[in-house]
């Protein structure tokens, strides 16, 4: 038995009719995998851990705002000089912006990719009300958290890293303690910042727990059925990166800094 | 008791469905959702009616013939059973029930709450099987499976195939299935010399015809078996393996 080119084909008996087109296997791994369900949720997943990492560090990087704007504004200005004099000014932070947007990129491509898929795999659906048993809310609504955050995304960095003039006119470019200030001391802004990271609260949870499963960690030979601490630890992660990034705006709005 | 049933009629495979009402008098207790069933049809052929059709064989929760959509469950509320092993006590009397067929892309319905599932055969002609077609027998002793892999592969193969994973999933995922086949012969001894070549093989076949998985955990609550998503997870790594295994068994890795 070698590995064949392509996938065996199907008997006159399938009379199913299949949603996808069958595809010669590519000389290139990745090339099939990218194709396959399967192999777009490991991107999904590996995508989310570069992602998940991201919005932790950022999330403790921002705690520097409780020790007043020397250190917040210190703590932006090293991000900057990152790795400087092996790299000059700002390369190191260009080349992490890199990797993450192509990293949101891959997401959010695989995300719709595989919603096109899941589409396709039911045209028509229950006509009667379906009760489900085991699906978390959080994970039922991970394509509109997923939505909101993106949204809340392009909005955060108009408001505090493009400065642009229409969501944030008092923006002063490396001004970073002052323009976050400003800006969560509106109202109507705080409350969409409470919105976003409630958006990715709910995503980090499915998602952190999600990618375990996918990465197939939870797989009978390593992991005993029904293991806790991979739920403990989504919930946990899940509520300490909201948690904390809610508590900027609301800490702004009652005066305790800003 | 006497019950409400809303009913998915539908006459063939590109006809236009809809709902009828039935009633289903004097249900005793301990008949089975299935004999439930025959009654109405018995009273609807003496009627000169069309019966309705579903799908039914051995009736005793190991076939994988039977398979309903009741009140939006797969296989209806009780953990752990097929259709056919569900007792009428469950419900109450004077309830109405909805009975709808299997939705998927991959199961067409072809009457009434009758559907096509053909889709799991392709998966399985792609790679659900050893081959071991030359020499005698070998003695059943001779081969040793450790206790753990010989136990977690028979909680795969307890997979009778009815399709309510896909049934219950969101998406019209069949990596339920498609996993439990994978580990049962994954995980022993005489699966491995074709391991890798089956899980290629067997996950691009369930590509064609099924969703992706999105981690919701409906499967395992549909299924009569109580198999565990767990094997997806083993299926997802064993495939991103396979892409590698496969290219260095014939001398390209």
């Amino acid at each position: 038995m070698t590995a064949t080119k392509e996938p065996p084909a199907l008997t006159p008996d399938i009379t199913s009719r299949p949603i996808a087109e069958r595809h010669r296997r590519s000389p290139f791994p990745v090339v099939d995998l990218y194709r396959s369900s399967v192999g777009k949720k490991w991107v999904m997943a590996l995508t989310g851990v570069a992602l998940m990492g991201f919005v932790f560090f950022h999330m403790v990087g921002n705690l520097k705002m409780y020790l007043g704007p020397v250190d917040f504004n210190h703590y932006a200005e090293f991000l900057r000089e990152l790795l400087v004099p092996i790299l000059p000014r700002t390369v190191a932070l260009w080349l992490m912006r890199i990797g993450l947007i192509v990293a949101f990129v891959l997401h959010i491509h695989c995300a719709y990719g595989l919603t096109v898929i899941n589409r396709k795999a039911r045209p028509t659906k229950y006509q009667s009300p379906r009760d489900y048993v085991a699906v978390s809310w959080a994970a039922r609504t991970m394509r509109w958290s997923g939505i909101i955050v993106g949204l809340f995304l392009l909005f955060h960095l108009a408001d505090l890293t493009w400065g642009i003039h229409a969501v944030n006119s008092e923006f002063v470019r490396g001004e970073a303690y002052q323009n976050l200030a400003y800006s969560l001391d509106r109202w109507p802004v705080a409350l969409l910042y409470i919105i976003g990271n409630l958006a990715l609260g709910f995503h980090l949870y499915h998602g952190t727990w999600s990618l375990f499963q996918t990465v197939g960690s939870m797989s009978p030979r390593f992991n005993p059925r029904h293991n806790p601490i991979r739920r403990g630890f989504a919930a946990g992660f899940a509520i300490l990166v909201a948690g904390v990034n809610i508590s900027f705006p609301i800490m702004v709005l009652a005066g305790v800094v800003g | 008791m006497n019950l409400t049933l809303k009913v998915w009629r539908q006459e063939g495979p590109d006809a236009a469905g809809r709902f009828e009402t039935y009633q289903a008098n004097d249900v005793k207790d301990e008949m089975s959702f299935l004999e439930m069933l025959d009654n109405v049809n018995e009273a609807l052929i003496e009627d000169g009616r069309e019966p309705i059709t579903f799908d039914s064989d051995c009736r005793e929760g190991i076939c994988g013939t039977c398979g309903l959509m009741i009140n939006g469950q797969a296989h209806g509320p009780q953990k752990g059973t097929a259709t056919c092993q569900l007792h009428m006590r469950k419900f109450t009397d004077g309830e109405t029930i909805v009975i709808e067929p299997w939705r998927a892309a991959a199961f067409p319905v072809q009457k009434d709450l009758m559907v096509d599932r053909s889709a799991l055969d392709a998966i399985i002609e792609a790679g659900g099987y050893i081959s071991a077609d030359t020499g005698a027998p070998r003695d059943a002793n001779e081969i040793l499976v450790p206790k753990p892999a010989a136990d977690t592969a028979m909680d795969a193969a307890a997979c009778i195939g009815c399709g309510a994973c896909v049934a219950a999933c969101p998406n019209g995922a069949g990596q339920l299935f498609t996993s439990a086949k994978l580990a049962h012969l994954n995980l022993l001894p005489q699966g491995q010399a074709e391991r890798w070549k089956r899980t290629e093989d067997m996950v691009e076949t369930m590509e064609l015809f099924f969703g992706s998985c999105t981690n919701y955990g409906e499967c395992q609550e549909a299924c009569p078996k109580e198999i565990p998503i767990d094997f997806i997870a083993l299926m997802n790594r064993d495939y991103l393996k396979s892409k590698i295994k496969n290219r260095k068994l014939i001398g390209q890795g």
